[in-house]
């Protein structure tokens, strides 16, 4: 048996929210409060000062670690997934409990932490280089390998400004890749980037992993955690609920996700976001406007959302990812994937947004839509909840339709005589 | 002993807990992280320079009009006597006091919005927040020394030579430095707290202007002399003007204006360390 790596035992944090007497954000406030309380005690006697309520975002977590050990992290938002890392990343402190941690620790919890886009490319590789923990001998080590790997060398000296989101995001990916700390704690980062280059990432990954490097990786990519995985902890109400052999894991957490068939809302604080935007509603419609929870192949559907705008914050991307009932991802849509002129506008209040999925596309099966409402790039606002539908495919009037066909997908598509071969 | 690849062969193990009692300082943990805090001010240095359209001459052209206003409105328009001691010009001795004023007002402004303006890094990655306010305070020293090569060409169109006393000056740079540095934490610490702090720093820092012997030179004797001793810039601008345009050398309320910092600095420091802990939670 390998060492033990990390060490958890009765882990608890907790925040204070609400109670706006307690904490005033400006000084204009502290100070008007300052003078306000004693007042109020005067004027009501004995009545209870109004105490902030406690949120324990974890509470009584315990959890060993071994050497070498990729541990998957999952559960919806407010799980505290993201607190873990922070707290094992010593980025706030522990309320309670007790953490032991045996060798460097590198945390990537966002890709590009303190890159400045006036800067060029290699001036960003040994700042971000120095923000996550590595040397200046390390750096100059390792420089020719994060250029490489970034595939930028040609804009090096160019500022970062001037690069394009993808390119942004390969750089800071290989600046983190070549991060090498004894345990490496991971959040949802491997999420940006094209397909080619995530998997590139992925490698590296593994190839961190393989080297007997404990990686603590979390993740809404339930594929990613499947493949990358050698455990899988699943927490809920800031606890571990489910621990084990990652397909098992993913499997149960799944099959609680997938709840609600063809519609579901929310209203009031139960919607899923924050103070600016809130998702309301996410419904398959056939395209009357019903609810459909099975739906047939032969017409397209709509994946309907209801998006309550409180701020209209810059860069919100709306849409939905499309997976298999396993969670293997078919695809994601946002609504800002095409040119901007085609964007559906959006306002302050309630927004309903549609997206066409045609028809002839979709095979025989159950599909879970997730929500997926973020700042591009920047933060999640909604990666929680689901509605899960039936699809039945219409096998067309081919004599040689198959009843059942292999795939994620079954699209009808076109077929052509081609100019002949001389 | 290290291995060839600069990783200590006998791993780090660290363990951690809920606060309790006292904040330590760990000075250790600072100087182990002495490259961040280089990195971070040269990028400050760096960006400062590059979004400027005249880039690094700034630098260069801010001291150099600094002083033909001061010339100016001082010896052309108000006519005002020279106080100075010796046969000093009074543009040198002014400068003198312009200086270290520049350095701490603008190291200041800089470390009290800096935890603010890095609160990407704060709530993304472990470090000792000191870094933050100190790498602020550093930056200033490049402005710094521009100046005072522009002071040094000053001095040699006046036919002016420096005495012996400019082996002090590092040390007054430095008091300097740290003045800004204890007053940047509180005020850095706090406008965490309270955001509205950012909207009074400027005003401070004109207020601190007034109170210091920048555009004057004070006159006051006993009790009253002490009170403005207690703002640790009085002895730093004196200082400066001793050790670079021979005036009187800094008396009894350098000790005042030094206790006075001393203490800034120690509660800075207390209050800095103390709030270090709720940083990331309330930024």
């Amino acid at each position: 048996m390998s060492d033990i790596s990390i060490s958890v035992e009765g882990l608890g944090k907790m925040y204070h929210i609400g109670g706006e007497l307690r904490r005033s954000t400006t000084l204009r406030d502290a100070i008007a409060g300052a003078v306000q309380r004693p007042l109020e005690r005067i004027r009501h006697p004995g009545a209870v000062s109004r105490h902030s309520d406690e949120l324990w975002a974890l509470r009584d977590l315990s959890l060993e670690v071994h050497e070498g050990e990729v541990l998957g992290v999952i559960g919806s938002n407010g799980a505290g997934k993201s607190t873990l890392l922070k707290v094992l990343s010593r980025i706030t402190e522990p309320t309670e409990g007790q953490i032991s941690l045996a060798g460097r620790v590198g945390s990537l919890l966002e890709v590009g932490t303190g890159f400045h886009l006036e800067l060029t490319g290699r001036e960003n590789i040994y700042l971000n280089g120095a923000i996550l923990g590595m040397t200046r001998v390390e750096i100059n080590r390792q420089f020719d390998n994060i250029v490489e790997f970034s595939e930028i060398s040609r804009f090096l000296d160019t500022p970062v400004k001037r690069y394009s989101s993808g390119m942004y995001v390969r750089l800071a990916f290989a600046v983190a890749a070549h991060l090498e700390p004894e345990i490496l704690l991971i959040d949802e980062v491997l999420a940006v980037g094209d397909a080619a280059f995530q998997r590139k990432c992925l490698g590296r990954m593994e190839d961190v992993a393989d080297s007997g490097r404990t990686v603590l990786f979390v993740s809404h990519n339930m594929q990613t955690i499947r493949s990358l995985c050698t455990r899988v902890i699943e927490l809920r109400g800031g606890t571990i609920i489910n621990s084990g052999e990652p397909s098992a894991v993913v499997d149960s957490y799944l099959k609680l996700l997938g709840g609600s068939d063809g519609e579901a809302c929310w209203s009031g604080d139960d919607r899923p976001g924050d103070a600016d935007v809130r998702l309301a509603a996410l419904r398959i419609v056939d395209m009357n406007g019903h609810a459909a929870p099975v739906v047939v192949s032969s017409q397209p559907l709509l994946v309907q959302m209801d998006v309550d705008i409180e701020h209209l914050v810059p860069d919100l991307t709306i849409g939905f990812d499309l997976a298999l009932a396993d969670g293997t991802l078919v695809f994601r849509s946002y609504q800002t994937d095409a040119n901007p002129d085609l964007w559906p506008e959006l306002h302050l209040g309630r927004n309903r947004l549609e997206c066409e999925i045609g028809s002839h596309l979709l095979n025989d099966g159950r599909y879970t839509v997730f929500p997926r409402i973020s700042i591009d790039r920047s933060r999640w606002i909604v990666d929680e909840g689901a509605v899960s539908f039936d699809c039945q495919r219409d096998p067309g009037k081919s004599p040689h339709a198959l009843a059942q066909k292999p795939g994620a997908l079954a699209p009808l598509l076109a077929w052509r005589r081609g100019d002949d071969a001389p | 002993m290290e291995s060839a690849v600069g990783e200590p062969i006998v791993r780090v193990k660290r363990v951690i807990k809920p606060p309790k009692g006292r904040a330590v300082l760990h000075l250790d943990e600072l100087w182990e992280y002495r490259e961040l805090l280089y990195f971070l001010t040269w990028r400050d240095i760096k960006v400062r320079y590059k979004q400027a359209i005249l880039g690094f001459l700034w630098a260069v052209l801010n001291p150099v009009i600094t002083v033909v206003v001061f010339d100016v409105v001082f010896n052309k328009i108000l006519g005002v006597k020279q106080h100075s001691v010796g046969n000093v010009p009074y543009i040198l001795v002014t400068y003198a006091a312009l200086l270290p004023w520049n350095l701490f007002s603008g190291a200041l402004g800089r470390a009290g919005m800096s935890l603010v303006g890095n609160a990407n890094l704060i709530t993304k990655i472990y470090f000792p927040r000191l870094v933050i306010p100190i790498s602020a305070v550093v930056g200033g020293l490049v402005d710094f020394v521009i100046s005072l090569v522009v002071y040094f060409c000053l001095m040699a169109a006046y036919g002016v030579a420096p005495s012996w006393h400019i082996v002090f000056l590092p040390f007054f740079t430095l008091l300097a430095m740290i003045t800004a540095l204890a007053f940047g934490l509180w005020l850095a610490a706090l406008n965490v707290l309270y955001r509205d702090v950012q909207y009074i720093i400027p005003f401070l820092i004109q207020l601190w202007m007034f109170l210091s012997p920048v555009a004057y030179v004070f006159h006051l004797k006993g009790t009253w002399a002490f009170f403005y001793g207690l703002n640790p810039l009085v002895g730093v601008i004196q200082g400066f003007q001793w050790a670079l345009a021979g005036q009187t050398a800094p008396g009894w309320l350098f000790l005042v204006s030094n206790t006075a910092m001393v203490v800034l600095l120690v509660t800075g420091l207390m209050y800095f360390k103390r709030m270090e802990r709720t940083f990331a939670d309330l930024i």
